[in-house]
């Protein structure tokens, strides 16, 4: 059946539309250009309506064990907050750590309908996509974290072949399912085991040998040379550290042009001026980022109000457990894999480092020129919960709301960030950009993002409302592989998402060494290891999709 | 997953005389992944790396068994249209028990929200020992691979663990090889607990082993004593929880020097009055050494799928276990919804008991209405309303669980033990009938 949106008035940045009113035609889940004998089965008249593709959250702990940790850690996050069944959906909870089902919910009732798991540890990827197939109504995938296994130190300290390296990126890529390679606190997680609490971009660990720009560099030259479009999504060394910023600019300064993602940046650009010793780095931060466009960031922005952060990053993390609140938090030494980290916080407008975390985050929104370079991420949960995202929209959006936002913060915080002479607004189409075209570009996803003819037909259409947080936060329809899945923002129809993957290319070979490696050292057979791809289509509960990789070269 | 996981080696291409290599075992919650089993015409055997919990789950005879309605064989199909209205006209049933895996709790959850059932697991009391220290001050653990290859300490907390994870000091433990040394340094295994089996640790990997025979409603005196000593504090007195001072002087020095100590505990294991609180000094003493130097605990136990089903609940619900959705909305109460608790005060009326892998997880003896899905020969006091006989996951079909650690899970194959149904399909049915 050919499903008509009339007239609505369309922001498509992939292919350069800008708010022009124009139809869109779905036949069979995807965007088409009819044929003149198709006759218009259903129609939605769409004027004075906005029309974008679904949202696409690059960066958001939605599922895996930390995740999972999290919501043991804090049954009083979900109390208060806890979902019913209804006919049509499952029962769950909802606020800094949402249940999977709610979670996948609450994405698609904001317009979303992607969302992926930046942290999977090799180790823990069979319970990631576990989780991740139990959210419904959303695309997913996930980021298998690298840099602080054993296997892969010691290839670097063995000077092993540059080719083996990049068969294990491949293999790993493969074996976890994963679509794309995070890199968090680059060595340092290991170095914790070691008992090292600190390990900067040039530091040494000491058992491997090797440095964080080691890793970083062989990781993102191998993606590059594997033909992974995502580049290596790093979390830099010096997570939440006053100072961090130079750590952050060095690594900036040292890509040598290889393509790079810096995440949660907001976390990572603290300075050290003032009374406090603590100040924004983020003009100086973004000014590195305009200049070198081989770097994509995405923000971390920090909100105020209960959450619970859960991330890879056990030596940071076992320093903010300091701050933990309330008083009581989890950090694991993880298979010589990787590690976690799970730590609540409250973060509050009045007190000076998070509203200067805030306000920081907001800086280099509006302070990164290139939109397709910059993505809208809370870090979910760790700089608050995902429902933020429509209140940071209307926060960039609309410079006379932020200003009164900026009223209700610790007013000293203001004084150690540029935030209050930045007059920018960002355009509709820049939303688009940051949304869903740019993380869909970034991540390889040839049919998502875009409302082109051959598109997957996952599209939002928004109420032209000038309070851009109500416009965002309820979508008046939602088409998910062009079934209508949500109206005014309640669901009405539930489906499932398929899981995206990239299959870089590797030589088999590789296998017997991890057999081995594996027998020897591991408490789990390598062919247990590998996930399979009937453990994600589950007799059909799930779907994989294979994105395009560049070719491999050497 | 597949009717037949990655190690199926087909001899004989009839299906009867297969041999199956990386094979996981279901019956305790270390989930060894390394057994190599055949099966013939006469059942399953375990020809390499099975312990005695693994012959004995894997070998058991389940053939025969039918459903039944009141002691009376009758059809699958009878037998869940029977459970589909008891649970229908029931005002709080509880879906107990839960020995199950990733799938079989995911249609446990689905059930229960439809049905307005309560979630508890036999094993939750234990379970609960440790879900109150994480949900009231958190822990730093470790994981079975990383203890393995980097711990020089492991101190033994009251838990027999030989008998209950016969493997866990072979694979663990004894093991001679490491990631980070070409000729590792030896280990010391402490055991601070009255007759624990040492016997499981030898081998060339293995220095000291020391016995220290404390009762184990002694345990958090020591260990608090211990925190107290690290922190400098003089504790005066010959003994300290029946032990002699010096000997946990000694023990303190130990944590001190080690490069990365290890406590190892299993909730079950710590069964008296308010022993979350003993775990707790366990828990808050690993912390203060991290402040220093590296240390972890780990906990074991788990078994009859208990980490799996604690793990789909909170990621479904928010909640580990002792949820009721009476109302349609998950409510947790670790009190009020301890199903022992509800079924002593006979605050349900039915229970719906769920027992996949072995005999010995029988339901609580109550006149309170049953439904019983479970493994045969299941050990069962009366006969209940219902019984519907399902299949082990990793030996009649295939299935996924979470091991003790909470961090890996293994894929669990079809060893095409018998043709049984898996609880999934049996409660999807009984959901449909519903």
């Amino acid at each position: 059946m050919l499903i008509k949106l009339t007239g609505g008035k369309v922001y498509d940045p992939i292919n350069g539309v800008d708010g022009e009113i124009r139809d869109i035609f779905i036949k069979d889940g995807r965007i088409v250009t009819p044929d003149p004998s198709d006759k218009v089965g259903q129609e939605y008249p769409l004027h004075g309506r906005v029309v974008m593709a679904g949202g696409i959250d690059p960066h958001s702990h939605i599922g895996g064990g930390k995740v999972t940790i999290a919501r043991m850690l804090m049954p009083e996050d979900h109390m208060g907050h806890e979902v019913a069944r209804t006919d049509l959906t499952r029962a769950g909870c909802g606020h800094a750590i949402p249940s999977t089902l709610t979670a996948g919910y609450r994405y698609a009732e904001m317009g979303y309908t992607a969302a992926f798991e930046p942290a999977m540890l090799p180790a823990n990827a069979r319970q990631a996509h576990m989780e991740l197939a139990d959210t419904p109504l959303i695309d997913k995938g996930a980021f298998v974290m690298l840099g602080s296994d054993d296997f892969f130190l010691r290839q670097l300290t063995g000077k092993q072949d540059f080719s083996a390296i990049k068969d294990y990126i491949a293999w790993t890529m493969h074996a976890a399912q994963a679509i794309a390679v995070k890199v968090v606190n680059p060595g340092g997680i290991s170095a914790f085991k070691f008992n090292q609490r600190a390990l900067d971009l040039d530091e040494k660990h000491v058992f491997y040998g090797v440095t964080p720009r080691d890793i970083i560099l062989n990781l993102a030259r191998g993606l590059k040379e594997l033909g992974v479009t995502h580049p290596l999504h790093i979390h830099g060394c010096n997570l939440g550290v006053p100072g961090g910023v130079e750590t952050t600019l060095a690594t900036i300064r040292g890509s040598e042009n290889l393509p790079i993602h810096l995440t949660h940046i907001q976390f990572h650009s603290y300075d050290t001026e003032g009374d406090m010793k603590f100040s924004s780095g983020a003009a100086r931060v973004a000014d590195l980022v305009n200049k070198h466009k081989n770097v994509s960031i995405d923000v971390g922005q920090v909100m105020f109000g209960q959450t619970c952060t859960a991330s890879g990053d056990s030596m940071r993390q076992f320093v903010n457990t300091r701050s933990a609140d309330p008083k009581k938090w989890v950090v694991m030494d993880i298979e010589c894999d990787a590690g976690c980290g799970v730590v609540p916080f409250k973060y509050r407008d009045k007190s000076f480092v998070n509203a200067l975390q805030w306000a920081i985050g907001l800086e280099l929104f509006l302070l990164v020129d290139d939109p397709w370079r910059i993505f809208l991420t809370t870090d979910h949960p760790n700089g608050g919960p995902f429902y933020w995202y429509p209140h940071m929209i209307r926060l960039l959006m609309d410079k006379s709301f932020r200003k009164d936002m900026m009223q209700k913060i610790n007013q000293d915080a203001l004084k150690y960030s540029s935030l209050p002479s930045l007059e920018r607004e960002y355009t509709m189409y820049e939303v688009a950009i940051m949304t869903r075209a740019g993380p869909a570009r970034s991540l390889g996803l040839k049919d998502r993002g875009h409302l082109g003819a051959g598109a997957c037909a996952d599209i939002t259409v928004y109420d032209d409302n000038p309070n851009y947080e109500a416009m965002f936060e309820k979508p008046e329809l939602v088409f998910k592989n062009g079934e209508l899945i949500v109206k005014n923002g309640k669901i009405v129809k539930v489906v499932n998402g398929a899981t995206h993957v990239a299959r870089p290319t590797y030589d088999p070979a590789i296998e017997k060494q991890l057999r081995s490696y594996f027998e020897d050292f591991h408490t789990m057979r390598m062919e247990n290891f590998r996930l399979s791809d009937d453990e994600i289509v589950n007799g059909g509960r799930g779907s994989i999709i294979v994105q395009p990789t560049g070719a491999r070269t050497a | 997953m597949g009717a037949q996981g990655p190690g199926a080696r087909d001899s004989d291409g009839n299906g009867a005389g297969n041999t199956y290599e990386n094979v996981t075992c279901p019956f305790c919650g270390i989930l060894c992944d390394d057994l190599e089993i055949s099966s013939s015409r006469s059942g399953l055997k375990v020809k390499k790396n099975g312990c005695g919990k693994a012959i004995a789950g894997f070998e058991r005879d389940v053939s025969g068994a039918k459903p039944q309605i009141g002691g009376k064989d009758v059809s699958l199909a009878e037998a869940v249209t029977a459970a589909a209205g008891l649970l229908g006209k029931a005002r709080l049933p509880i879906l107990g028990g839960l020995g199950t895996d990733v799938d079989g709790m995911r249609a446990v959850m689905a059930l229960a929200e439809k049905s307005g059932a309560v979630i508890d697991h036999a094993l939750s009391d234990a379970q609960y020992r440790n879900f109150r220290v994480l949900q009231s001050g958190g822990w730093v653990m470790t994981t079975l691979t990383e203890a393995r290859n980097r711990a020089d300490l492991f101190i033994i907390i009251g838990t027999d663990v030989h008998k209950m994870h016969p493997h866990f000091f072979k694979r663990v433990v004894n093991v001679e090889t490491s990631m980070f040394w070409d000729n590792p340094p030896k280990r010391t295994v402490v055991f601070l607990g009255e007759g624990l089996d040492t016997s499981g640790v030898t081998g060339s990997r293995i220095g000291e082993v020391i016995s220290l025979p404390a009762k184990n409603e002694r345990l958090g005196e020591i260990v608090t004593a211990m925190r107290a000593m690290s922190k400098g504090v003089a504790i005066t007195g010959d003994t300290i929880g029946g032990l002699p001072r010096a000997a946990i002087e000694d023990l303190v020095e130990r944590c001190k020097k080690a490069t990365y100590g290890v406590m190892v505990w299993a909730p079950p294991a710590l069964s008296f009055p308010n022993a979350d609180l003993t775990i707790q000094a366990v828990s808050e003493y690993v912390k203060e050494i991290n402040l220093h130097a590296r240390f972890a605990g780990l906990a074991l136990g788990g078994n009859e799928g208990a980490v799996s089903t604690a793990a789909v609940a909170a990621w479904q619900s928010g909640f580990p276990l002792r949820v009721s959705f009476a109302s349609g909305k998950p409510d947790y109460d670790i009190e009020r919804y301890s199903m022992l608790r509800m079924i002593a005060a006979k605050e349900s009326d039915l229970l719906v008991w769920i027992a996949s892998f072995t005999p010995d997880l029988a339901p609580p003896d109550t006149d309170i209405p049953m439904v019983v899905l479970g493994t045969p020969g299941l050990r069962l006091a009366s006969k209940p309303e219902v019984f519907i006989p399902i299949g082990t996951p990793g030996a009649d079909h295939a299935g996924i669980m979470v091991r003790v650690d909470n961090v890996v899970s293994l894929p669990l194959q079809n060893l095409g033990r018998s043709s049984l149904p898996g609880l999934g399909s049996v409660l999807a049915q009984i959901e449909s009938a519903l």
